[in-house]
């Protein structure tokens, strides 16, 4: 599926990737200082004007202007990124590694254990090079025991370590579920506050490409009623790294979610330290029609089908929720107060996913700024299909994007 | 001077499935395979498990100074020493300053626990309580060993544990009747004791998923020596656990990653031979914990749990072995609950000869006729003790009854070690700046 920028007068920017998936180049998103840190912040608004310091990217954008750039052009990402340093260019997988490796610079109590994380790299390369660097026993190869190992994670955590356990597949972390659920959500409650488990569960996920049921499971909905968990999913490699540095970093367990498909996306991202907030969505594009809330994958099903919707005349604002665990519903609301129309796309199975919680949190929050029911888009509640058509129509897919904001925007 | 070699009637029946049979024979023990993971005769320690450690006595007298020389010898080494009448108190296992210590721990975890239940029929305290009335002497024997820097990792019947490992008893109180003062400020309760001063790494309700926690913190101590380069790290974990989790995938996982990497652990097994109504030798197929750890690499010993200075004996081993860095071992008490599995248990299947056998062999009374037999102590220093731990456990359920029961504005501290785990609201605000969140009030 080569995308091509049809119909729209700027020149199309396409970093050089195999995958179709990273076609869309993305826009630097705004961010809140983290408290504490001084990183300036840099908002690219759609125009292609540079705002410096501004907290939010929600305002008023004439809508002649749109057309030409629903995302972002070479220019903007030069003018972008011209405003910090040049930056250097990677694949997602190496952008977690990269921030990894620094955390594990910086801290030396942070370790790695999982399933052939050490010798072999990971089974998606996340931490090839690792074990080298930093030896056996701070890149743990565990044996398949991924019950005992998780839980061997949080007892280290206990007492003194930072771990983050890679489960291989997270559909494997099912067999993890009574250490994840009982110890590393509960203990910091049931003890009285008295210990901490700072740890990082983190692995791929997702509908891939023809992998059988099994591995092609969504495990945040699974694990997203424990209480004492956080729970995030990157989806660039920008928030990827971010996010992997603040996961460590944070004092609360977090489950950090990536997708099978996205290690490949390419992406420009900047040189100096920087760290993605664990609680805040990301505004991936500002409109003024309706607001669709996405996440890891489907953020790029979301993005092809906003050049369609935007040649049809429409403005979605699209915003990649991130924190799957709370929600933020600061930019939620914020955008549902300016749209009044939500639309849910996501991978999660219909019942009990992620969005079913979105959608009552929204409606919980926000049913006064609504003029219509909100849609949420999931997957179908089924097995994913091995054969290739089966499981195409299993997940969201653009038209049907497309085809819901057309009925949500009569 | 009590039998602690008085086999039961029960146990002599031989094991139908136990398919080693070949030394079913009682004359031919051989204990070396017990600490020796690498020997692979079979015939070696294939006698019949039957709950009584006459049967696993060496024919020959080894006396306590060749202990060394083979370390299989430290279970039959401590049968004979209790055997002979010592010559001179050199040949004692206790000074009287340890004798007095072990009597203590041993008084106090029985009159806790007792009051515990007193306590629970009179509404003070709910839910499930697992009273450990009867294995005094596997806790005593162990956790005494330990420095305040080891830690400790337990199930659901873990308060004697904690009052061991130095936890006050009246945080212990405070904690079962629900009260903020509780040492997990009234969170926890009966099965979840945890100690960060103390290192009680927990209490845990559901079998088997402490172990591996247990396995962390043996893990987090090798790692500070290894690559923190701490010199002195050399924290020894146990981890406690019966013998319904010893069929548990979790248990094995933790005893092959343990010897694996050599981690500093022990794992206690406190078979008392029924997991709530299910008796062991109905759900094991291979009823000889022990053996397992040498299918893991690990030395595996069994030792009878009801004599405390047994314990304690295998104990010194077995710890020493973890903190010079030799790694786990696996170590079996047979041991028997003297009250139900917990309070809510009628108690129907267990045979009363069973349990009369078992009760003239406690632990308590055992040390005190130890002692006395050796001289070393009188009687009206044990009494002193009794009447201390009684006021003890008085002040203790006092203290408990006046403290205050949580404010609703305990509710939501504690579920995140940084609070803004719950998240931004719809203001902008982190959920846990609203002035209502340390109220309980607030909506998450």
């Amino acid at each position: 599926m080569a995308t091509v920028f049809q119909g729209l007068g700027a020149t199309a920017a396409i970093t050089a990737a195999a995958n179709p998936l990273d076609s869309n180049k993305l826009l630097l998103s705004s961010r809140r200082s983290f408290p504490g840190k001084k990183t300036s912040l840099v908002v690219v608004r759609s125009d292609g004007s540079l705002n410096l310091n501004t907290g939010s990217s929600a305002g008023a954008r004439r809508l002649d202007q749109l057309v030409t750039n629903a995302v972002a052009t070479k220019a903007d990402a030069a003018a972008a990124s011209s405003a910090s340093k040049p930056g250097h260019e990677l694949l997602l997988f190496e952008a977690l590694r990269e921030g990894l490796e620094e955390e594990m610079d910086r801290d030396n109590r942070v370790c790695v254990m999982g399933e052939d994380v050490g010798h072999y790299g990971g089974s998606y390369k996340v931490t090839r090079g690792l074990a080298d660097k930093f030896g056996d026993l701070r890149v743990l190869d565990t044996p398949i025991a991924e019950n005992a190992f998780t839980g061997m994670g949080i007892g280290a955590a206990m007492t003194g370590l930072r771990p983050i356990v890679e489960g291989m597949n997270m559909g494997f972390l099912l067999l993890a579920f009574n250490q994840i659920s009982n110890n590393c959500g509960m203990l910091h409650y049931t003890s009285g506050g008295q210990f901490t488990i700072p740890i990082v569960i983190r692995g791929p996920g997702g509908v891939g490409r023809q992998l059988g049921a099994e591995h092609s499971q969504r495990l945040e909905s699974y694990f997203q009623s424990i209480p004492g968990i956080q729970m995030v999913a990157c989806s660039t490699p920008y928030n990827a790294k971010g996010l992997m540095k603040a996961a460590i970093r944070s004092e609360n367990p977090v489950i950090l979610f990536e997708h099978v498909l996205l290690y490949n996306l390419k992406e420009r991202i900047p040189d100096e330290e920087y760290i993605c907030n664990l609680e805040e969505a990301e505004m991936v594009r500002p409109g003024e029609h309706i607001t669709i809330l996405t996440y890891s994958r489907m953020r790029y099903h979301v993005m092809q089908a906003a050049k369609t919707l935007v040649n049809k005349g429409y403005d979605p604002e699209v915003i990649d929720i991130r924190s799957l665990k709370p929600f933020d519903l600061h930019t939620i609301g914020n955008s549902v107060k300016k749209t009044h129309r939500v639309l849910i796309v996501e991978e999660c199975m219909r019942t009990g996913g992620i969005g079913a919680s979105l959608t009552a949190a929204i409606n919980e929050n926000f049913i006064d700024y609504l003029d219509a029911p909100i849609m949420c888009l999931s997957s179908q509640d089924v097995p994913t299909p091995y054969a290739g058509t089966l499981e195409e129509f299993t997940i969201v897919q653009p038209a049907q994007i497309v085809t819901a904001v057309e009925q949500l925007c009569q | 001077m009590a039998s602690a070699f008085s086999a039961t009637a029960k146990f002599a029946q031989p094991l139908p499935l136990n398919t080693t049979s070949s030394a079913r024979s009682q004359d031919k023990l051989s204990p070396p395979a017990l600490f020796d993971p690498f020997r692979t005769s079979s015939s070696a320690a294939t006698s019949p498990f039957l709950g009584s450690t006459r049967q696993l006595l060496c024919k020959s007298n080894r006396p306590l100074s060749h202990r060394r020389s083979s370390s299989s010898s430290a279970v039959v080494a401590i049968s004979d020493v209790k055997q002979k009448k010592p010559k001179s108190s050199s040949n004692l296992l206790i000074t009287k300053e340890e004798g007095l210590e072990l009597y203590e721990d041993m008084v106090l975890g029985r009159s806790f626990e007792d009051m515990c239940a007193q306590m629970y029929y009179r509404g003070k305290m709910f839910g499930f309580v697992h009273l450990y009335n009867g294995q005094e002497a596997v806790s005593t024997g162990f956790i005494k060993l330990l420095t305040k820097d080891d830690s400790v990792v337990s199930t659901y019947r873990d308060h004697v544990h904690a009052l061991s490992k130095g936890v006050p008893a009246r945080a212990v109180m405070s904690e079962l009747f629900g009260k903020t003062t509780g040492c997990c400020r009234g969170q926890g309760g009966s099965m979840h004791m945890f100690s960060k001063e103390h290192n009680v790494l927990g209490g845990f309700a559901f079998i088997g998923e402490g172990i591996p926690v247990a396995t962390g913190a043996a893990f987090t101590s090798k790692y500070k020596r290894e690559v923190l380069k701490e010199p002195n790290s050399d924290h020894v974990t146990l981890a406690f656990f019966g013998d319904g989790t010893c069929n548990n995938g979790q248990f094995f996982e933790c005893l092959n990653m343990a010897a694996l990497w050599k981690l500093p652990i022990v794992f206690v097994v406190e078979n008392n031979l029924w997991a709530i109504g299910m008796s062991h030798l109905r759900a094991t197929s291979d009823p000889q914990i022990y053996k397992k750890g040498p299918a893991f690499g690990m030395p595996g010993v069994h030792v009878d749990g009801m004599d405390v200075l047994k314990v304690r004996e295998v104990a010194k081993e077995a710890i020493g072995r973890a903190r010079r860095g030799e790694g786990p071992t696996l170590v079996e008490c047979e041991t028997y609950r003297f009250r139900g599995h917990s309070l809510a248990d009628p108690d129907e299947l267990r045979d009363p000869a069973e349990k009369a056998h078992y009760a003239a062999r406690d632990p308590i009374s055992q040390l005190k006729t130890y002692m006395f037999e050796n001289k070393l102590v009188n009687e009206s220093e044990l009494k002193a003790i009794d009447k201390k731990i009684d006021e003890l456990v008085e002040e203790a359920v006092e203290f408990a009854d006046e403290s205050p029961v949580p404010d609703r504005s305990q509710l939501l501290e504690n579920v995140f070690a940084d609070p803004k785990g719950f998240g931004i609201g719809p203001d902008g605000r982190y959920r846990c700046e609203d002035p209502k969140f340390t109220q309980g009030t607030a909506q998450v």
